[in-house]
């Protein structure tokens, strides 16, 4: 038998289908690969027991032919994903060992369908980062490292577990969040498949809040036809998050190999950055060229807000999270520091339970709502957010049926190269993927070529809201065009 | 815009995080990166633009006004640091 981490998830639900393997094999040998691959440290809570339980209910299941669409199959959990009676911390020590008595929407769509959980999952604190290294349960490694190089390197975040869990065939799978390119920057950085849907498409309820008006949940995966299969049990109306959307979930996978002949995409100009690597600025046309050759055709757009984006989302994502922060005060869950009031408790424990990027947010958020800066501020970036949005909608109204930009402005770097001085360094990653959020309009990162040190690089495109379709169609184009890439194991 | 020492230990206060007077430089350093950062949106015209409150335009949905809950005390109190028959303890707030 070929190693069963290797194969894709829709090969895997071929070979559960067809009885070549049971769930609790493919569950054991992914159980085993994680074992194997502490180094990564992309696991912050391993489950085996369950999953092993898991695996033969499924393959009880799928012997009475009552499979569900994800039967068997192993996925990790971001742990910013609520998981009944399985420890829940969002990587914060605030949460300490919280515990939750309840089940988030997209988890619990997944297990309905039939899908086993390994693990929860490393990633930024609260998944405020772009490199998992805010987590407190520490950095994670990027299965890929630079040619004829020891460095380890960031898997990107706040999804960054996810990632390099994915990347590493850890699992067949992984839950993930995207605010402000959490999942779409950490899948260019490994080389794997990231979608984060449009605003409104996957329920909110459970899933431990960041900045509420940006957050979505996404799969991370190995291709896009995996993503698509992934995507259709997480997404669906829930009565419990009110920002949910009550419309169909399209089949995501018979979007897969469907012609894009005669589709517009959009070359943003506003996208070329000065000082622009050349290898992410070849990638970039090499893209466009295969879009084309596929039948595509390519124009030149215009979103002349795109700049201010990223500081727009600086006041945006910080204000609302000061807010959705303010729950953990020590008394109703997780970490409590004494003090002689309960002021002062409130103060210690938030001091001592939330790391360095999490209270320079909280406070920044404060700061940009506090009386006599909150329309200077906070009001002026929702408008500037109202401009970001009438931009895509102005290119969308010309026909154009998806945007084609890099994922990222660099390949991975190392732990500890960014921010440490300024943190806007490390804001800067997220600057191709930011956009989306402020939009709210859905996104996919998909592989697409190597940089000169032989590390992987992402393309991104935008799409319509909910039309996620049409990005899976183009996003196999670029796939089929790019081939897949696998690192070279090191751990 | 840029913030003093005295406006660092005010938010902070404001955020309910407890700073010493060692952390106070470096705070003010990081918060005043992030205004400057944010600074260059004064540059945008935003005459007669309205501030975004949906991303997606919907009408915000209501639910029957009924109980659909409850009935677990327990599992509410279950993660709490310090409890007594289901009531969380805090410090003493009024003497």
């Amino acid at each position: 038998m070929t190693d069963l981490t290797s194969l894709t998830l829709a090969e895997a639900r071929k070979g559960l289908d067809s009885k070549t393997f049971t769930s609790l094999e493919l569950t054991d040998a992914h159980l085993k690969a994680i074992e194997e691959a502490r180094a990564l440290n992309a696991f912050v809570l391993e489950t085996p027991d369950q999953a092993r339980t898991m695996a033969r209910e499924a393959d009880a299941k799928i012997t009475k032919g009552e499979g569900g669409p994800l039967a068997g199959i192993p996925l990790g959990i971001k742990d910013l994903f609520a998981t009944k009676d399985v420890r829940t911390t969002a990587c914060s020590k605030i949460l300490g060992n919280f515990v939750p008595p309840y089940e988030s929407t997209v988890t619990s769509q997944l297990w309905r369908d039939g899908a086993v959980m390994l693990g929860k999952l490393n990633n930024d604190e609260f998944a405020m980062g772009s490199s998992n290294e805010t987590s407190c349960f520490g950095p994670v490694g990027n299965p890929w490292r630079r040619e004829g190089s020891n460095t380890t390197l960031v898997p990107g975040g706040s999804s960054g577990g996810s990632a390099s869990a994915v990347a590493a065939l850890l699992c067949m799978g992984a839950t993930a969040t995207d605010t402000g390119g959490s999942i779409r920057q950490p899948a260019a950085f490994t080389a794997t498949v990231g979608i984060k849907p449009t605003y409104g498409r996957c329920s909110r309820w459970g899933i431990v809040a960041f900045a509420s008006s940006l957050d979505q949940a996404g799969p991370i995966a190995r291709t896009t036809r995996d993503a698509a299969i992934l995507l259709r049990s997480m997404a669906g109306h829930d009565p419990k998050d009110t920002t949910s959307v009550d419309i169909p979930v399209p089949d995501y996978e018979a979007a897969i190999g469907r012609s894009v002949k005669g589709m517009k995409i959009g070359i943003p100009r506003e996208y070329r950055l000065d000082g622009m690597p050349a290898e992410i600025e070849k990638l970039w046309s090499e893209g466009a060229e295969w879009l084309k050759a596929a039948g595509a055709e390519l124009v030149e757009v215009s979103l002349p807000h795109t700049k201010y984006a990223l500081p727009a989302y600086y006041i945006v994502a910080p204000a609302e999270a000061s807010s959705n922060l303010a729950r953990y005060d020590g008394v109703r869950y997780g970490l409590r520091v004494p003090g002689k009031s309960i002021g002062e408790l409130y103060e210690n424990t938030r001091a001592e339970g939330f790391g360095a990027e999490v209270r320079r947010r909280v406070m920044i958020g404060t700061y940009v709502l506090s009386a006599g800066y909150y329309d200077a501020y906070y009001i002026r970036a929702q408008r500037v957010r109202t401009l970001i949005k009438k931009d895509f909608e102005d290119c969308f109204a010309k026909g154009v049926h998806a945007i084609l930009t890099p994922a990222t402005p660099s390949a991975a770097f190392g732990i500890g190269e960014k921010g440490g001085a300024d943190p806007v360094e490390m804001y800067l990653n997220d600057i191709f993927t930011v956009t989306v959020n402020m939009a709210g309009l859905p996104g996919i990162a998909v592989p697409a070529g190597k940089d000169a040190q032989g590390l992987p690089l992402g393309l991104q495109l935008i799409g319509r809201p909910f039309d996620e379709e049409t990005l899976f169609s183009l996003g196999e184009v670029i796939e089929q065009a790019a081939g897949r890439f696998t690192p070279v194991r090191w751990w | 815009m840029s913030v003093d020492a005295a406006t660092v230990r005010r938010i902070a206060q404001l955020a309910r995080i407890a700073v010493t007077d060692a952390e106070v430089p470096h705070l003010q350093g990081e918060l005043n990166a992030m205004l400057d950062f944010v600074e260059q949106l004064s540059e945008v015209n935003v005459e007669g633009v309205e501030p975004m409150t949906s991303v997606t335009p919907m009408a915000m949905k209501k639910r029957q006004d009924v109980v659909t809950d409850g009935e677990i005390a327990d599992d509410i109190v279950k993660n709490a640091p310090a409890t007594e028959n289901n009531f969380f303890l805090v410090p003493k707030v009024v003497e």
